[in-house]
């Protein structure tokens, strides 16, 4: 056994690549309280102090505080950055400042132009005329979208797609770097390569992974030769738990200085660093103080990444996210809680460095968690409103011991998955075109199947169901084939070489379809079946309007009416997704998540039969519509639960806000009340909760006043923001949403 | 067999112990000043509400309930409801759901010692020790809650104080310790609360149409609230494993 390994229970891990055997056979669950954990020392005092003018001055500049087009992002790029130099003890920036933003123009130079030319910045000649023998994975995809692709996508059907910039939602399982040094990895790759390779049919597939698999190669090459410019040799294995968190976020650094995708998560490395940390406190290596030092410089090297994106992009994922989703906790498939000192320590960061979105803190929640543990996440969410909650009990039967999250709320198997992200399509806008019969009703123009638009009314429910069928069955097949095509031309033109350099070279893929605008279909049809609605007509007999007379049941208060014809709704939805064969034989799966995206989604959407009002925005994700869930937080909690996971395995998300008045009438009280309504909604086996603990009041505030609040963070649709890097539009959006007040 | 409701809130975490469903029930014969669902008065308004109904939202409940939690009614004067009262906390009980009720101790009927006998915690709202301020607050006479606290003792039941404070009316120290004696008559009290005056219900009463008297009363909270919670004391007997709501 290599001596960097001493200590550590041996396992077949040793022989070959398997993180997950190393961490079952080597982690120690931890019980107890958070009394152990340390605070800040001086040095994180002063670089967190930095981080935070820093911030300011971003904020100042409107968003973006510095942008280098001068070269194209890549691992060795840029010299090394540092925070403060000579203090940071974690060490690596993705350019050579925090906070200056490059440009990754493979996924598309279009979009690079756009921001550069936002910015006031100019591309240089040579990289701009480099474009013009080069395609970009944006490029590739208009070259085969059909006519009816770009009129779905312009129209508002499907938004958001991943195909003008770098899809992201791969998660490379970077603890890899840690526990085995780069040089192993090299080895195993090219071992891969030579039996892939070595095929006695070389079909596409397999001429594609070969290559794919030697630009991995050349990426873990580059990563070695990164850390080596910041002093670091990483070709074998870490020997401590600074080494070890140092190795992994160089792996992770290394994917997000070359790739902008749209969400690119860190995975699951806390439990993983306390192996080290614990072997390092019981030989004396390190006291607990320098540990919590370690974790905090480590988090907030994280939360200096930055994407360049456009102001376009930023109205569809406001608040300048880059989902850097850290899975803490979840139970082992033996059954032991996967909760650890560096659980605790993790979360700490947010006491020590303040509240902040990233990284994207996800508490893989289950009844099996320690209490104390589940107090102090309580706890956390209160104080900061940073963290979120996904049900380990649910995902874990399907996707093991050793997931993550990607993006918001979207399992992936470490090391052995990778996903293809597809955004979402627009259902309300589904069932407006089925009542028109394939008349866009913003524009007018024909779009899918033609046929009759429904009658003057009472419209008949058996009647709406089936258009909205019709039209789910033609927008569906349209959906996968042009995720196909997205994904064929990412692989092609912008393939996650260093990313990809982490996970197996033979990969699992899911696609990751998604909806919108979900409660808004749901109550629209519950109108149109429990009330009366009547179109109302413009003057080329294009339905713009409904009246509606008589009360509906609406999503959100438990009635099992309505909260049926929701969890049908995302049944069909899958169903039909599935009719149609996928790229690389990934498999079908679906979300209900919106990010902030229900607010350009309800922008693009008409006037609906549930009274919403043309371009009003959406819920976001499985939420019911902002202030129509009336009977109080646990109805409002038990509906979305009913939206089942199973029929939805990419996520089903819902955001949560709550008054500190309505947890209970003391602090001891509201940590109890939260874990009780997290209990109560997850063992009804709900899959999501983002939790606010806040006043409307407080965020109307910031929003006449952001100077105010510099740090106030909200959880807004499975990631969190800073509120004040939200448009006004959005924070209007959040503001609107439903705050659970109690009695 | 049919009740009149106010309105159902499926979140309760400031009612009684752990997390709750509060069943508002119609109705109430006491016009409190600084009432705050002055709606629930007239118990000809509300829906009707049957006991399967009143099931069915507590079930849907249970997985929130934990150990402390469960179903609470309040109003309203639940007590006015007494005989519903009875059946709705039978049915629960099979269920297996704890039930609280939140009286104003200004009501009394023949289902009133039932209810009390069936139920499995009070919350019992003292408007005030005093038998002049208790009419001045309340608008009914006394005796209906020393009943009741004869009633409750009688059954063993555990109490919850309630209090609501109000500047000029019960905010002096004085009043606190008037409090305090006061519930050195009820056997089982387990905690107190003193619930600060607040005007958030003012709009309620422009719509009704009704006069509100306290207009211009600031809203109690802050220090003073909690320097009287200081003062409270619970009797000697209280429980020990419960603690004075002191925020």
């Amino acid at each position: 056994m290599r001596k960097e390994w001493e200590g550590f229970v041996p396992g077949s891990w040793t022989e070959q690549i398997d993180v997950e055997e190393f961490i079952r056979l080597n982690y120690h669950p931890y019980d107890g309280d958070d009394s152990f954990l340390a605070g800040a020392t001086e040095r994180t005092k002063e670089c967190y102090q930095r981080v935070q003018e820093l911030l300011v001055a971003e904020r100042k500049a409107g968003g973006t505080l510095k942008v280098d087009a001068s070269r194209i992002m890549r691992i060795n790029a840029f010299e090394p950055g540092y925070i403060v130099p000579g203090k940071d003890i974690i060490v690596g920036l993705q350019t050579d400042e925090p906070l200056k933003r490059g440009i990754c123009p493979f996924g598309g130079i279009k979009m690079v132009r756009e921001e550069v030319a936002e910015y006031g910045e100019k591309l240089p000649e040579e990289i701009d005329r480099m474009f013009d023998y080069v395609t970009t994975h944006n490029d590739g995809v208009f070259k085969a979208y059909s006519k009816e692709m770009k009129q779905v996508r312009h129209l508002g059907f499907i938004t958001g797609l991943p195909d003008a910039y770098g899809r992201g939602r791969i998660i490379g399982d970077y603890r890899r770097a840690a526990l085995y040094g780069i040089d192993h990895l090299i080895a195993e790759k090219e071992k891969d390569h030579e039996m892939i390779a070595s095929r006695h049919v070389m079909n596409e597939e397999n001429i594609r992974t070969a290559e794919e698999v030697t630009n991995e190669i050349i990426a873990l090459k580059e990563i070695k030769k990164m850390a080596a410019s910041y002093g670091y040799d990483i070709s074998g294995p870490a020997k401590d738990v600074k080494e070890a968190i140092q190795w992994t976020y160089f792996a992770y650094l290394a994917g997000i200085k070359e790739e902008n995708g749209a969400a690119m998560s860190i995975g699951r490395t806390s439990t993983f660093i306390d192996i080290y940390a614990e072997r390092d406190l019981a030989n004396g290596v390190y006291t607990e103080e320098q540990i919590q030092e370690f974790v905090d410089d480590y988090i907030l090297k994280l939360r200096v990444a930055r994407h360049l994106r456009t102001n376009e992009y930023n109205e569809l994922f406001g608040g300048d996210p880059m989902w850097i989703t850290e899975g803490i906790g979840g139970v082992g498939m033996d059954g032991r809680h996967k909760v650890t000192k560096n659980s605790y320590r993790v979360l700490q960061t947010l006491y020590n460095l303040g509240p902040a979105p990233e990284p994207n803190l996800t508490v893989l929640w289950s009844e099996k968690l320690p209490e104390p543990f589940k107090k102090f996440c309580a706890q956390v969410s209160i104080d900061t409103d940073s963290i979120q909650y996904e049900n380990d009990d649910k995902m874990r039967p399907t996707y093991g011991e050793d997931y993550s999250i990607a993006c918001c709320v979207s399992a992936i198997q470490m090391g052995q998955q990778m996903q293809f992200f597809g955004a979402r399509c627009n259902l309300a806008k589904i069932l407006l075109l089925g009542l028109n019969g394939g008349i866009d009703e913003r524009t007018g123009e024909h779009v899918g199947p033609q046929m009759e638009s429904v009658g003057d009314g009472p419209i008949d429910y058996e009647d709406a169901w089936n258009r909205f069928n019709i039209y789910l069955e033609w927008l569906c097949e349209l959906y996968v084939n042009i995720m196909n095509i997205i994904h064929f031309m990412h692989d092609k033109y912008d393939f996650e070489r260093s990313q990809m350099a982490f996970l197996n070279s033979e990969v699992k893929r899911l696609m990751a379809f998604g909806v919108a605008g979900f409660s808004v279909a749901a109550d629209s049809l519950s109108a149109i079946k429990y009330a009366k609605v009547y179109p109302i007509r413009d003057e080329n007999g294009v339905i713009v309007d409904f009246r509606t007379e008589g009360e509906f049941p609406k999503y959100g208060n438990d009635d099992d009416r309505v909260d049926e014809i929701a969890v049908r709704i995302s049944e069909r939805t899958i169903e039909e997704l599935r009719k149609h064969p996928t790229y690389r034989n990934a498999v079908h799966t679906l979300s209900v998540l919106t990010i902030t995206s229900n607010v350009m989604y309800g922008k693009k959407t008409g006037n609906t039969p549930d009274g919403r009002r043309a371009g009003t925005p959406f819920a976001p994700g499985a939420n019911p519509m902002h202030e129509r869930d009336s009977h109080g937080a646990v109805a409002s909690l038990n509906s979305v639960s009913k939206i089942d996971w199973d029929t939805c395995q990419d996520g089903v998300s819902n955001t949560f806000s709550i008054t500190p008045e309505a947890l209970g009438k003391d602090r001891e009280s509201r940590k109890e009340t939260l874990v009780g309504l997290l209990t109560g909604y997850f063992n009804r086996g709900a899959h999501h909760l983002n939790v606010n603990v806040l006043n409307r009041s407080l965020l109307e505030d910031a929003y006449e006043n952001p100077e105010k609040y510099p740090n106030l963070t909200v959880r807004v649709s499975g990631y969190a923001v800073r509120f004040n890097a939200l448009s006004k539009n959005h924070q209007k959006e959040v503001i609107a949403r439903t705050f659970h007040q109690g009695v | 067999m049919k009740g009149r409701i106010h309105s159902i809130e499926t979140f309760g975490a400031v009612d009684g112990p752990g997390i709750r469903t509060v069943f508002f029930m119609q109705g109430c014969p006491a016009r409190c000043l600084y009432c705050h669902n002055p709606d629930s008065w007239d118990i000809n308004r509300g829906e009707d509400i049957e006991i399967d109904e009143i099931v069915h939202w507590a079930v849907r409940g249970m997985p929130y309930y934990g150990s402390k939690g469960g179903v609470t009614f309040s109003g309203g004067e639940p007590l006015m409801q007494g005989e519903f009262l009875v059946e709705a906390m039978k049915a629960l009980h099979e269920t297996g759901i704890n039930c609280a009720i939140d009286t104003s101790g200004t009501y009394l009927d023949c289902h009133s010692e039932e209810a009390i006998a069936n139920c499995d915690l009070v919350l019992l709202d003292i408007k005030h020790p005093d038998p002049e301020r208790f009419k001045i607050i309340t608008a009914r006479e006394q005796d209906t809650l020393f009943e009741i606290i004869d009633l409750i003792n009688g059954y063993d039941k555990h109490v919850w104080i309630r209090n609501v404070v109000v500047p000029d009316i019960n905010d002096t120290e004085a009043d606190i310790e008037a409090l305090n004696a006061f519930i050195r008559r009820i056997k089982h009290v387990d905690k107190v609360e003193l619930l600060g005056y607040h005007t958030m219900a003012v709009d309620k009463y422009g719509k009704l149409g009704i006069t509100y008297r306290l207009k211009g009363v600031p809203p109690m909270g802050g220090e003073k609230l909690n320097k009287l919670r200081e003062l409270v004391c619970l009797p000697a007997d209280a429980v020990s494993q419960v603690t004075i709501d002191k925020k």
